[in-house]
């Protein structure tokens, strides 16, 4: 009998390897039920969980939503701009008044760091991060990794590359921890000015050229520029990004070997990846979705049972 | 501890062989039958049902592995946690016989999740439950057993064990577990 050594996802950096087997070995029973002509269980049906977004979200939102109700959990839905946080309420008490109303967990992105662990200290739901600012996106990272294991086999002794905005991105962050619990060997890729100024402390490389990372990797997940995080301009223009960092077809064909292309979305089309290269089949950007429905089910799934 | 032998293994291997030919008397030629074992135990009789109906029949009847832990109604009532196992049914239950297989029944909680969870998979047309030991009079629900290998009345504090040589055990056994009363 396996449980997580964790009561809330807060982060990769807080659970251990075989937590993260544990997930994906539940994930892969989750997978097998998404796939049967009745795509629903019972487990949850017992719990509420309230999906507290003080930040945009469409992907994320959905696959949680639909994890939710996959475990027959009943779901609520907050987001920020519809609701008294506009009136000055507190974080704590804007969730404290959600959890009076006898909710079991919280799905909460936010747009500062830290935001879900200071909540972990004074409530008593169990916690997903589904994304704080710029610093973890775990639920994302699992997907990734659980994704590369379904295409690869494993993920350990893999080499990974991180293509784009490191500097802004919860996604990297999350991913490079998880890969190397995961025993991947992870390389960043961008240019100077998105890349964070003390990133080879975690025992990442680092490669300023695009084709270079490329010819080492084995996967390649790229990611976005976020142009919404960035208060000054890292880049002369999105054009010249494009020009040096964005990733076409030629550039996977030129490659003498075949590698994955990953995406955690939304893609920009034609900015850091061309339409030929995202549609191709090196791409699993629609398996990671797909997969992001397993992983999230499998994490409150478990979580559930540490409550 | 005080484990007594119930059933050993030369009497294990009658007590399959006539399970199937009770089996082959209800569903003849399994032409519409198909095994469901429940996970994680009830796999191995499954296995070993197909494998000596196949070697009277000549064919292997469809079998596959249910596991029931997302259906299940003591989920965070226990105290340990549970963990889920594969399920692999790759064939369609719509309007099959299914011949659900484990190896004690106990409470009947586990054949009531093994309902739920086949339910998803279609709509069979008849449903039967095959078990080695049926223990007596402990059941929370009202499920009984189609075949049975053996009645075992059993108290609460003891618990009914098989074993089988796919788990690495030395023999087919089937044992009674009695805990010593501190």
């Amino acid at each position: 009998m396996q449980e997580l050594s964790v009561r809330h996802l807060l982060g990769i950096k807080d659970i251990t390897p075989q937590d993260i087997q544990l997930i994906f070995e539940t994930a892969d029973n989750f997978k097998d039920v998404l796939n049967r002509p009745i795509k629903k269980v019972p487990s949850l049906r017992d719990i509420t969980i309230a999906n507290v977004f003080f930040e945009n979200s469409t992907r994320t939102r959905l696959s949680f939503e639909l994890a939710e109700k996959r475990l027959s959990a009943d779901v609520i839905n907050f987001s920020s701009s519809s609701s008294s946080v506009k009136k000055g309420e507190t974080l704590l008490d804007t969730v404290n008044n959600i959890l009076a109303m006898k909710v079991d967990m919280i799905v909460m992105r936010h747009s500062s760091p830290g935001a879900p662990h200071f909540l972990s200290n004074h409530i008593k739901a169990n916690i997903v991060n589904a994304g704080d600012g710029t610093h973890e996106h775990p639920t994302q990272a699992l997907l990734d990794s659980f994704s590369i294991r379904e295409r690869l086999g494993d993920v350990a002794g893999k080499k990974v590359v991180i293509i784009g905005d490191i500097l802004h991105s919860r996604v990297a962050l999350s991913n490079i921890f998880a890969l190397q619990k995961l025993g991947a060997e992870v390389m960043v890729c961008g240019p100077t000015t998105l890349l964070p100024k003390h990133i080879r402390q975690l025992g990442v490389k680092v490669e300023l050229d695009v084709r270079k990372a490329l010819a080492w990797c084995d996967v390649a997940n790229v990611l976005r520029i976020q142009l919404e995080r960035q208060q000054m301009k890292y880049f002369p223009s999105l054009r010249e990004y494009t020009l040096y960092y964005g990733i076409d077809k030629k550039m996977l064909n030129s490659l003498d070997k075949e590698i994955t292309l990953m995406h955690p979305g939304p893609i920009n089309r034609g900015v850091e990846l061309s339409s030929d290269a995202a549609d191709s089949h090196h791409s699993i950007i629609l398996n990671q979705v797909e997969n992001g429905v397993a992983i999230r089910m499998a994490v409150l799934f478990l979580l559930a049972q540490k409550q | 501890m005080q484990k007594r032998l119930i059933v050993n293994h030369q009497l294990l291997d009658i007590m399959v062989l006539r399970l199937c030919h009770q089996l082959i008397e209800n569903h003849g030629d399994f032409s519409d039958s198909v095994i469901l074992g429940l996970q994680p135990r009830g796999r191995f009789v499954a296995q070993r049902i197909q494998h000596t109906l196949a070697s009277i029949l000549g064919k292997q009847v469809p079998t596959g592995y249910l596991d029931t832990t997302f259906h299940r109604d003591d989920f965070r009532r226990r105290e340990t946690p549970l963990t889920a196992n594969a399920t692999k049914v790759d064939f369609l239950i719509e309007g099959k016989n299914v011949i659900l297989v484990d190896d004690v029944l106990y409470t009947g909680r586990s054949v009531r999740a093994a309902l739920d969870a086949m339910i998803a998979y279609g709509r069979p047309a008849n449903v039967e439950l095959l078990v080695l030991i049926d223990r007596l009079y402990s059941r929370h629900l009202p499920i009984q057993p189609t075949y049975v290998g053996r009645h075992v009345n059993s108290l609460q504090s003891q618990r009914v064990l098989v074993e089988w040589k796919e788990q690495q055990a030395p023999e087919d056994n089937i044992w009674l577990i009695t805990k010593n009363e501190e």
